[in-house]
């Protein structure tokens, strides 16, 4: 398992929303997703400030140090 | 003389929201309130309450979902889906064009190409007034990259024409400081925006309640966006109600004309026959 805080992987590090994450190396933006419970949820993913469309999410692969940005609509004004 | 039957007059109150549609980047909206979504108790609250003001076009935000704690919840989207209402996702709290441009794209990509945004890029917490310089670079990047921007402004009316020279599709001056509910602060700048305006006119923000939703509408803006005034009443499906026959109020009487303002007294009665 590759959780928030886990001290004990080598894994990738990358920032997720602001917080630092840690997952196995080569995850994708499809697998973070699910891993985050946003698996089939209607989210919009952004990394390093560039979308990533839907359509892309299987096969984008994070890289060490990526900032990820995964949101979704909420009430507004 | 002629007189108009009941039933005809009704039949044009009726027909009123259809025959005179707002028109928005080629769409027509019988209605002419928009509502954001924001600061209701649940999501069904929000939707008796959009649906009780007969607004068709609402407003959402977009951001950054709570990790490990609520991807089971319950989604906006599911009480008022985009099959359903037309969305306006929006800005608010983007203080520079750089966010305010990559919130419109991440809506429009959460919205599967979603053209249409609510551009709002703010100067300070205390005020909530827009940083218009800010607000001009993001509207200019935004038309150019194919968006329909509706943007929240000033109630300066070089501004207000300078965005729609641009390309934004409503300009949307306020009325007063987000969720002041001091209405309509300044009615000449408003109608200056408004008379030079080609594109729609939509008071966003500072309305407090019925009349001064129904003033914007007098002075001929051709819509109103509301949040807290109804979220924020004691009752806010009863606001709703008010405020869609405000707005509809409003309207008719723009269309209809009303009198000039005169000094002294026009009697209503005729003054021949008086008896004495």
């Amino acid at each position: 398992m590759w959780r928030v805080g886990s001290r004990y992987n080598t894994g990738m590090h990358i920032t997720l929303n602001g917080s630092p994450r840690d997952c196995a190396p080569a995850t994708t933006v499809a697998q973070l997703l699910q891993e985050a419970g946003y698996g089939t949820r209607r989210v919009a993913v952004e990394v390093n400030h560039e979308i990533v469309p839907r359509s892309l999410h299987i096969s984008h692969a994070l890289a060490e140090g990526d900032q990820v940005e995964i949101v979704h609509a909420i009430g507004g004004g | 003389m002629a007189l108009p039957a009941d039933q005809d007059i009704t039949m044009n109150i009726k027909t009123l929201d259809s025959a005179d549609p707002l028109i928005i980047a080629g769409k027509s909206y019988g209605s002419r309130l928009l509502t954001g979504t924001g600061k209701y108790k649940d999501f069904d609250e929000t939707r008796r309450a959009t649906q009780a003001a007969g607004a068709e076009i609402v407003t959402l935000a977009i951001r950054r979902v709570n990790i490990g704690q609520d991807a089971s919840q319950p989604n906006l989207l599911d009480a008022l889906p985009p099959e359903e209402f037309t969305l306006l996702p929006n800005t608010a709290g983007c203080y520079n064009a750089v966010d305010a441009v990559r919130t419109c794209k991440l809506a429009r990509e959460l919205l599967d190409g979603h053209k249409l945004v609510k551009l709002e890029v703010l100067g300070d917490q205390r005020t909530l007034f827009p940083d218009v310089v800010e607000t001009l670079k993001a509207a200019e990047t935004l038309v150019a990259d194919g968006f329909d921007v509706m943007v929240y402004t000033s109630d300066d009316p070089i501004l207000a024409k300078r965005l729609e020279e641009i390309g934004c599709v409503a300009v949307m001056p306020l009325a007063a400081p987000i969720g002041s509910g001091l209405g309509i602060q300044n009615r000449y700048n408003l109608l200056e925006i408004i008379e030079n305006a080609k594109v729609p006119i939509i008071v966003d923000a500072g309305v407090g309640t019925a009349s001064d939703a129904a003033i914007a509408m007098e002075l001929g803006c051709d819509g109103v966006l509301m949040n807290t005034a109804i979220a924020g009443a004691r009752d806010p499906l009863l606001m709703a109600h008010a405020m869609k026959l405000a707005i509809q109020a409003g309207r008719a009487a723009f269309k209809a004309g009303r009198i000039p303002r005169k000094r002294f007294a026009s009697a209503s009665s005729p003054i021949d026959g008086t008896i004495g």
